[in-house]
This record gives C-alpha cells, structure tokens and sequence, in this order.
C-alpha cells in the first residue's frame, strides 16, 4: 500500500510543488502581463493593417494590387517562428537591433495582417455590384459608399471567419520565448531551470488557459451567433 | 545588403546542411499530417455518440487543446517528461503535441463536415442494410471532407508550418538547420534561404486556398 502513496506523493512534490509554485508566482504573473500586453498590441495593429490594405485593394490599382497580393501570400506561407527569427537575427545585420518583443510583436502583426486582408477583401467583394451601384448614383461618393453602405456588410460576413484566426494567431505569443521575451512561457521555462523543478512549467500552462480557454469558448460562441444558416 | 543577406558563398556552404532540412520538414510534414487527421476523425466519430458522458469529455478535450499554445505543450513534453523518468526525443515530443493539438483542429473540422451531410443520407444508407460503421465511412464521411475541403487544406497549410517548432526542441528540420548554419557563418543567408524555400513550398497551397476561400464567403449570400 505505502510504495503507491508514496510514488504519488512524489509525482506531486515533483509536478505540484507548492513552494516552487508560490516562488515563481510573481514571476509567471508579470508573464501573464507581457502576453496580454503582445497580443493585444497584435491584434490591434495587425487587424488594422489588414483592414487598411482591403480598403486600398478596393481602389483597384492594377501594380499596387499585385503588391498587395504577394504580401499577403508571403505572410500566410512563412512560418510565424522563421519570421520572428529573420527579424531577431537578421536586422542586426544592417545595425537596426529589433528586441524580441518587437520583433514577435511585428512577425505576428504582418501574419494577421496578411490573414485579415484576405477574410476582409472576400468580404468587401461579397457585397454584390449593384449595392455599388445603387448608392453612387444616389450621390455618395466612393469613400461614402464604401464605409456607410459596403462595409456594414462585409464586416458582419467576417465575424466568424476573422475571430477564429485572431484567436489563433495571438495564442502565438508563446513564439517570444524562443527571442527571449518574458511572456508566460519564457518565464516558466528560466524558473524551471533555475529550480530544477517542473511546477512553474505547470503553472504556465494554467495560466495559459486561464487566458484562452474563455477566448476559445468565445469564439465557439461567436461563431455560431454570427454564422450563416445554410 | 546583398553581401548580408543574399551572400552567394554562403549560400553555396551552407546548402547541405539546408537540404538536409527541408528533406526533414517534409518528412516530419508527412508524418504529422496523417498522424494529425487521424486524432482528429477519431474525435469527429466520437462526437456523433450523443450521450453526454462522451460528449462533455469531448467538448472540454478539444476546447483544453485549442487553447493551449502548441509550442507550449511542446515544451511540457520535452522538458516536464523527463522529470517524470520519461525521457523523450524532440521528435517524439513534437509528434505527440501535434497529435494531441492538431488532433482538435482537424476533429472540429470533420465534425462540422459531418454534421452538413442530411441526416437522410444516414437513413438511407442504413435502410439498404448498410451497418452503422459502413454507412459513415462509404457515405457520410466522403461527403463530409468534400464539404469541408477548404478548412482541412487550410489546417494542412498551418500543420505544415507548425512543423518549424520542431527547431525548439532540436529536430533538424529546416529552421533549425538553418539556425545552426547561420550561427557557424555569423551570417543570416541561411535563414533568408530558408524562408525563401518555405515561401517556395507552400505558395502554391496559399494560392489554391485563398481561391477557395473567397468563392465560399462570396457564396454564402
């Protein structure tokens, strides 16, 4: 009876050790910050870039469209990581020394951007011909028609689509640790060599879902409310 | 610019190791791909057991995995594990978390696939004496991943490039090789290689998808 309580006692003392945990605590929370802080950054800037290079594909200048197009595909066939790294240990090179937090923030803000324009254009060219048509020849100009009566439109052909993906991509973050940005990961992996322990490793990944889990139920939500019944 | 970033000496040193890279991207590609759908049409049949003991279970497995960043449960396996006596290779690592991860990525797709196919379809199928198992693999799935074709491609494509995290845990795929090149060179050629082979690689993918894409929202209305 006693070896198996015992071999219990010790998975625990190794995976839950509670005086490693409340050590390394304040360290895994001041990660949960830095998350927090990158995807929101991410997101925001991503999200409006992406919506910025829909709007000027719209115009439908032939050369800048092309451009646009490629970047795009650049961005969705790259890696996430292999970007993080090209900028992290490519840019010194020419004497511009991006920090980590920079270079995870900029690799995963061109990657939404990239994913967001195409989600935002197929909804823009959604909006059918004649809503164009119909609004310009009641005197809306262009920029008019484009934000009062074809963007509440597209948008809303989005939600799904563009919630999934934001989701998807700010959950890489994580990506910081490999540049050695103090998000959650990169904290519990130092506190887990600096105590010979794994709990702080543990406690990254609840405090991961801590931060996810209700993104994801969310989306899943989102999902079903904004969807398009077939 | 050119010197730093595009040196053709360096390039011209560092290309076995580089090859030897993608030649390991794509057989780790080709083995956590399938490995990835078949977790996945695991979890998709066992949604349509309705009772809820299966179901919750299901739901709170599939939600515990998205929500985990896949380099993170990486990291768990590869530097947790041993801890437990359980010492593993990076690749045997990456294969597991992307079993578990990408396992719930394709199981939702296939779920929602399953559920477009009429429920007629079943009945039919089942009334011409076809058994429960036959009916879902010769009727219902075949229509279902025709269905979701689109997301599974694009799942594919994100599997694929998931595939260079293998380079934190020192499977030598093709970041990684070129990551180890670029540090014998103090150059990063290497890595602006790399990303050009990637880009190579997965554009026709991008391309296929983003067509596919835009005829499916386009023809939601």
């Amino acid at each position: 009876m006693s070896p198996a309580v015992s071999s219990w006692d010790r998975f625990l003392e190794t995976f839950f050790n509670a005086k490693v945990m409340v050590k390394y605590w304040p360290d895994i929370a001041y990660g949960m910050l830095v998350t927090v802080e990158l995807a929101v950054l991410v997101v925001i800037s991503g999200l409006a870039a992406g919506l910025f290079l829909a709007l000027i594909r719209s115009l439908a200048i032939r050369p800048l469209n092309w451009l646009i197009v490629f970047v795009v595909d650049l961005f969705r066939a790259l890696p996430p990581l292999v970007i993080i790294v090209l900028i992290y240990f490519g840019f010194p090179s020419i004497d511009v020394t991006p920090s980590g937090f920079v270079s995870t923030w900029m690799s995963l803000a061109l990657v939404l951007m990239a994913f967001s324009e195409e989600i935002f254009w197929a909804g823009i060219t959604s909006v059918h011909k004649g809503q164009w048509e119909a609004s310009r020849s009641t005197g809306l100009s262009f920029g008019q028609t484009l934000v009062n009566v074809v963007l509440p439109q597209a948008l809303r052909l989005t939600i799904p689509p563009l919630t999934n993906r934001t989701i998807a991509i700010t959950k890489g973050t994580a990506l910081g640790s490999v540049v050695a940005v103090s998000e959650i990961l990169g904290q519990a992996s130092s506190a887990v060599s600096n105590s010979y322990n794994p709990s702080p490793l543990i406690l990254g990944a609840a405090a991961y879902l801590v931060l996810f889990l209700p993104v994801v139920v969310l989306g899943r939500w989102v999902e079903k409310k904004w969807s398009w019944k077939r | 610019m050119i010197q730093t970033f595009f040196n053709p000496e360096i390039i011209a040193a560092s290309w076995p190791i580089v090859l030897s890279g993608l030649l390991n991207t794509i057989l780790l590609s080709l083995i956590v791909v399938p490995l990835g759908l078949f977790g996945g049409l695991i979890l998709a049949l066992l949604a349509g057991v309705k009772t809820p003991w299966v179901r919750w279970p299901l739901m709170a497995w599939v939600d515990f995995f998205r929500a985990f960043p896949p380099l993170v449960l990486l990291v768990l396996l590869f530097a947790g594990l041993p801890f437990a006596g359980l010492e593993l290779s990076g690749f045997a690592c990456v294969a597991i978390a992307f079993f578990l991860n990408t396992g719930s990525y394709y199981g939702e797709i296939l779920r929602a696939g399953i559920d477009s196919v009429p429920g007629g379809q079943v009945e039919a199928a089942r009334s011409t004496g076809l058994s429960r198992l036959q009916a879902m693999l010769y009727v219902v799935l075949p229509q279902a991943v025709r269905n979701v074709m689109p997301d599974l491609l694009s799942n594919t494509l994100e599997v694929v490039k998931l595939t260079s995290l293998g380079s934190v845990v020192a499977v030598p795929e093709l970041l990684y090789q070129a990551r180890q090149a670029q540090s014998l060179t103090y150059n990063p050629t290497p890595i602006v290689v790399a990303a050009i082979i990637y880009f190579l690689l997965l554009w026709p993918l991008v391309r296929l998808l983003s067509r596919l894409e835009n005829r499916a929202l386009a023809g939601r209305r």
